[in-house]
C-alpha cells in the first residue's frame, strides 16, 4: 500500500486509487465536475487540480492520476488555488447567468463551487456562446447554453444504461452534447441524466419550475414500482409528492433508480381515493367509513368462511397483508392468495421465491442463465447491473424467453420449457460454460412462472441449479426476479391458500360458478375483474383503477408514500417505508382500515399500533427482524415435476411505463408511452 | 430662606405664568404638524411601503418566480407557485403575499434579481377586513401599474448607492 503525504498528513491508501480519492479518504473534499465515481474518468473539467511532488512544475488533474508512493500531495497551496480559480473563470465565461430561472439553482455544483472558485464579476467582455437546445424525449429538458461539457451524460448513456446515442460533436467552443439523430431517449434509465448533471443544462422535465430544492420535505423510503425495492428519498411541499431521487445503497440500487420510480409520481394526484364509497342500485355512491363497514358486516354476517376469498395486490405493504391474512384466518377464510399474476411459488423453502445471490451477487456471478424475463423492462436497474458486470468481462449471458434487446449481449438459447429442459439435460453448450463457471446464476422470470406449468419449470430451472452446481454453502445460484414490490413479502408472511383454499385462478373460476359470495381485494387490479360473476366485491386501494371499478364496497387507503409501511424486496431484503404525505381526504393507512374492519366483525385484530403490528410481523415470519438486511433462504424441495407446454416464454411487462394503478394514471409515463411507441414505430 | 421663597412663588403662581408663556410662544411660531390627509410630509426613495409587482415597459411581467424572495422573508409572508408558461418561460401561477404577516423589512425587493418586487411608497392601504390584506398576483401587478412611476424614479434616484 503506497503511502502518500496530503497537506503534510501522512496516510497509507489502497494501490490502484487516484489522488482524488486518496484526498476523500483524508477527508478533504476535491472541486469536479467531470469526475463520478460510477462513471469511467474522463478528466476533461480540469477543475481537481492539485499540486503533486515529485512531478512536473503545474497542477495535475487529481481524478485521472494514480497515486504512488512517497507522493506529497498539496491541496490548498497558491498554486492550486489559483489554478482552480482560472479554471472556474474559464468554466463560467460561456455560462449563462441565470441561476434565477434554472431549476439547478440551489442544488447546483457549478453555483456552490463559484462560491469558492469564482470571481466575483466578469473580465468577459463578448458574446456567450449560444447553443440550440436538444430534444431528448418527455422526462429530460435540455438547456444547452448552460452545458460545460464534462460529459457524465454521455458516459452514462453509453456505459450504464448500455444506449449509445449521447455524444459530442465539434471541438473546443463548438462542441456539443447531442443525440446525433434526433430521437428521444430509448433507455428507461433517462431520470438518472438529471441527477448526474453537474448544472442545470438537463434537468426534469416534469418537474420544471415546479419548486425549489430549499422548499423541500424530504423522507428516505423504499419505491414499489418494481420489486428491486430501489432505496428513494421522497421530496414533498405541502401535501404533495414533488420528485422521487435515489437514494445511495450499494446492495440494491447503487445510485441509480427507472423512470418509473421517479416521475409516476404524478400518478399520485389523479383518479385518487379519497372517501368511502359503497354501491347503491347498480351505482357506487358516497359513503361515510360506518356506512361502508356496515354494508360489509350485514353481508359477511354468518357467511361460511369457505364462501370468503381475499386477493392481495402488487404493492401492498407487509402490514396490511399480515392483517389480512389474520382478518381472512379469523373469518375461517383459506381462500387468501397474494399471487395475482399466478406465478407458481408456493412460498415453500424461502430459497425457492428469492432472489438468493442478492443483487450483489450479479458483480461475483461468471455466467448468467435469465430464463422468461425481461430485466430491461421488469427492474430496469437491475439489468443496469447485469451489464455492469458484462462491462467488466468475462461473463458469459443467456437466454431462454423473449428476444429483446437488453443492452448487452446475450446469446438466445430458445424461447419456451423445451428448450431449459434440453439445457438441464445437457445437450446446450452453454450447460458446460454454466458448469464451468464458479458462480453460475439462474435468474428465473415471472414469464416462466406465471402460466400453468410454472410449477413444472420452477423444478426443471431447480433441477438445473443443482446439476450445475449453482448452490453451495457458499454460494446460491438460483435468482427468482419477481415483478411486484409485495410479492416476497406475501409469500414470507404465508399469503398463499391454507388447506383446501383457492388460489387467484380458483377464486376467479369460483366467483364465476357463484360458490365464492365476497371477495377482498386488498389493492389488487390486475385481475380479470370480469370474472368476478356476481361475488360482492369489496375493494381497498389508493386508486380508481380496475378493482374500485368493480367494487361494492370501496374503502380509501394510502399510496406507498403515504404510509409507514415494510416491503420485502426481490431478494428478500426487508426494507422500511416511511411516510412522506398524509393520504387525502377520508383515506387511512391499511393495516388500520382492517384493524378497524375486524372490530366491526367481532373479530378484533389483536394489534393496535404499528409497533404491535410490526412485532406480529417478526412473530409470523422472523425475516422481519432484519430491516435491510438479506436474510439468506434455506434451500429445498420444491417445484411441482411435471408436463410442460410448448408455449414461449413472454415477459410479464409489455409496457414498462404503465405496470400499476398510480402508473397507469401517471401523464408522465402516457407521455412516455407515446414517445417510446413513435421510437419502435421509426425503427 | 428656603420655605419662604417657596411660599412667594406658589403665592404668585409663577409656574403657571412661565407654562403658559411657553404655550403662548408656541402660538406665533411656525406650525410643525401637517393637516394630514390633504398635507404629507415627504418620503425618501428608500421607503418601504406597500408592494407591488413591477413590469417591463413592453408590458411583460419581470417576475420569474425564482422563488428567493419566498427564500428570504423572514415573516414566511410570500408564498409562489410556478409552472412553464405556454411560451415556455417560467413564470408564477400564484403569488402571495400575507400583508398582516409582512414586517416591512424589505429582504424581498434587495433578493429579487430582476427588481420585480418592490416596496412601494405607498402606506395608505388600511382595510376594513383582514382578507382584503391577502394580497395575490393580480393585486400586486395592480400595484406596479399604478406606481410604476413613483417607483422607477425612487429605484434610479437609490441607484447611486447600490
Amino acid at each position: 500500500m503506497p503511502k502518500v503525504k496530503i497537506d503534510g498528513v501522512e496516510l497509507e491508501v489502497p494501490a490502484g486509487i487516484t489522488i482524488l480519492q486518496a484526498c476523500e479518504l483524508a477527508g478533504l473534499e476535491i472541486p469536479r465536475f467531470c469526475y463520478h465515481e460510477r462513471l469511467s474518468i474522463a478528466g476533461n473539467c480540469r477543475m481537481c487540480l492539485v499540486e503533486v511532488k515529485p512531478g512536473p512544475p503545474k497542477p495535475q488533474a487529481s481524478c485521472a492520476l494514480p497515486v504512488a508512493d512517497k507522493q506529497e500531495i498539496f491541496t490548498t497551496t497558491p498554486m492550486v488555488q489559483k489554478a482552480r480559480n482560472g479554471v472556474m473563470e474559464f468554466l463560467l465565461i460561456n455560462h449563462p447567468l441565470d441561476c434565477p430561472i434554472c431549476d439547478q439553482g440551489g442544488e447546483c455544483d457549478l453555483q456552490d463551487q463559484a462560491m469558492a472558485y469564482g470571481f466575483d464579476r466578469s473580465r468577459f467582455h463578448e458574446n456567450k456562446r449560444a447553443v440550440p437546445d436538444k430534444e431528448l424525449g418527455p422526462l429530460v429538458k435540455t438547456s444547452m447554453n448552460r452545458c460545460i461539457h464534462c460529459t457524465r451524460c454521455i458516459r452514462f448513456a453509453t456505459e450504464v444504461a448500455g444506449v449509445e446515442e449521447l455524444g459530442a460533436t465539434g471541438r473546443g467552443e463548438s462542441m456539443e452534447v447531442t443525440t446525433y439523430v434526433k430521437h428521444a431517449l430509448s433507455t428507461e434509465l433517462a431520470g438518472n441524466l438529471v441527477d448526474l448533471c453537474p448544472v442545470g443544462a438537463l434537468t426534469s422535465k416534469p418537474y420544471a419550475f415546479e419548486a425549489r430544492s430549499w422548499e423541500l420535505q424530504k423522507t428516505e423510503s423504499v419505491d414499489v414500482m418494481d420489486a428491486l425495492g430501489s432505496n428513494i428519498r421522497i421530496d414533498t411541499r405541502g401535501a404533495q409528492v414533488m420528485r422521487v431521487l435515489p437514494r445511495l445503497n450499494d446492495d440494491v440500487n447503487e445510485e441509480w433508480i427507472s423512470d418509473k420510480t421517479r416521475h409516476a409520481i404524478d400518478g399520485l394526484r389523479h383518479q385518487r381515493l379519497d372517501r368511502p364509497y359503497v354501491r347503491r342500485a347498480g351505482k357506487l355512491v358516497e359513503a361515510t367509513w360506518d356506512e361502508a363497514f356496515a354494508a360489509i358486516a350485514a353481508k359477511l354476517k354468518g357467511l361460511d368462511g369457505a364462501k370468503i376469498a381475499a386477493i392481495a395486490g402488487d404493492q401492498c405493504d407487509a402490514e396490511s397483508m399480515v392483517a389480512l391474512k389474520d382478518l381472512m384466518t379469523a373469518l375461517g377464510s383459506p381462500n387468501v392468495d397474494c399471487r395475482q399474476d399466478g406465478a407458481k411459488l408456493e412460498g415453500g423453502p424461502r430459497g425457492s421465491y428469492l432472489f438468493n445471490p442478492g443483487v450483489r451477487g450479479i458483480d461475483q456471478a461468471d455466467a448468467i442463465l435469465l430464463v422468461g424475463t425481461n430485466p430491461r423492462l421488469e427492474a430496469p436497474v437491475l439489468n443496469a447491473r447485469i451489464r455492469k458486470r458484462h462491462l467488466a468481462g468475462r461473463c458469459a449471458i443467456a437466454s431462454i424467453g423473449p428476444a429483446a434487446d437488453l443492452t448487452y449481449p446475450v446469446e438466445r438459447l430458445g424461447a419456451g420449457p423445451a428448450t431449459l429442459a434440453e439445457l438441464a439435460e445437457g445437450k446446450l453448450g452453454f450447460f458446460a460454460k454454466l458448469e464451468a463457471a464458479k458462480h453460475p446464476l439462474i435468474v428465473l422470470g415471472m414469464g416462466a412462472l406465471a402460466r400453468d406449468d410454472g410449477g413444472a419449470v420452477l423444478a426443471q430451472a431447480r433441477d438445473l441449479a443443482d446439476k450445475i452446481g449453482a448452490v453451495r454453502a457458499d454460494w446460491n445460484g438460483f435468482a427468482v426476479l419477481h415483478t411486484a414490490a409485495a410479492r416476497v413479502g406475501g409469500l414470507d408472511l404465508g399469503l398463499v391458500p391454507g388447506m383446501g383454499g383457492r388460489d387467484v385462478a380458483g377464486i376467479l373460476a369460483d366467483c364465476e360458478a357463484g360458490e365464492i359470495a365476497v371477495v377482498y381485494l386488498l389493492a389488487a387490479d390486475e385481475i380479470d375483474t370480469k370474472r368476478l360473476g356476481k361475488a360482492f366485491v369489496i375493494y381497498q386501494g389508493h386508486h380508481g383503477d380496475a378493482g374500485a371499478h368493480r367494487a361494492d364496497v370501496v374503502l380509501p387507503g394510502a399510496a406507498y408514500t403515504e404510509k409507514p409501511g415494510t416491503y420485502v424486496n426481490t431478494e428478500g431484503r426487508v426494507q422500511l417505508a416511511r411516510r412522506a404525505v398524509y393520504p387525502p381526504g377520508d383515506a387511512r393507512e391499511d393495516w388500520a382500515i382492517l384493524r378497524a374492519l375486524s372490530e366491526r366483525l367481532g373479530k378484533i385484530l389483536p394489534y393496535d399500533t404499528l409497533d404491535q403490528i410490526r412485532s406480529r410481523l417478526v412473530m409470523v415470519n422472523k425475516s422481519f427482524a432484519a430491516i435491510d438486511q438479506q436474510e439468506p433462504g434455506h434451500w429445498g424441495g420444491f417445484g411441482t415435476p411435471g408436463k410442460t407446454s410448448d408455449a414461449p416464454f413472454v415477459s410479464p411487462v409489455a409496457n414498462f411505463y404503465m405496470t400499476c394503478p398510480i402508473s397507469r394514471v401517471s401523464r408522465t409515463m402516457a407521455a412516455c408511452t407515446a414517445s417510446r411507441a413513435q421510437l419502435m414505430a421509426a425503427e | 430662606m428656603a420655605s419662604l421663597d417657596r411660599t412667594a412663588r406658589a403665592f404668585l403662581l409663577s409656574e403657571l405664568v412661565a407654562g403658559f408663556a411657553l404655550t403662548l410662544k408656541y402660538m406665533f411660531k411656525p406650525k410643525v404638524t401637517v393637516n394630514y390627509p390633504y398635507e404629507k410630509g415627504p418620503l425618501g426613495p428608500r421607503f418601504r411601503g406597500e408592494h407591488a409587482l413591477r413590469r417591463y415597459p413592453n408590458g411583460e411581467e419581470r417576475c420569474i418566480a425564482c422563488k428567493l424572495c419566498e427564500a428570504i422573508c423572514p415573516a414566511q409572508a410570500i408564498t409562489i407557485e410556478a409552472e412553464p408558461r405556454d411560451d415556455g418561460s417560467r413564470r408564477t401561477t400564484r403569488y402571495d403575499i400575507d400583508m398582516t404577516k409582512c414586517i416591512y423589512c424589505g429582504f424581498c425587493q434587495e433578493a429579487c434579481p430582476v427588481d420585480a418586487i418592490v416596496e412601494g411608497p405607498n402606506f395608505e392601504f388600511s382595510t376594513e377586513t383582514r382578507e382584503e390584506l391577502m394580497y395575490n398576483k393580480d393585486k400586486l401587478l395592480a400595484n406596479g401599474d399604478r406606481w410604476e412611476p413613483v417607483i422607477a424614479a425612487n429605484l434610479q434616484a437609490d441607484a447611486l448607492y447600490r
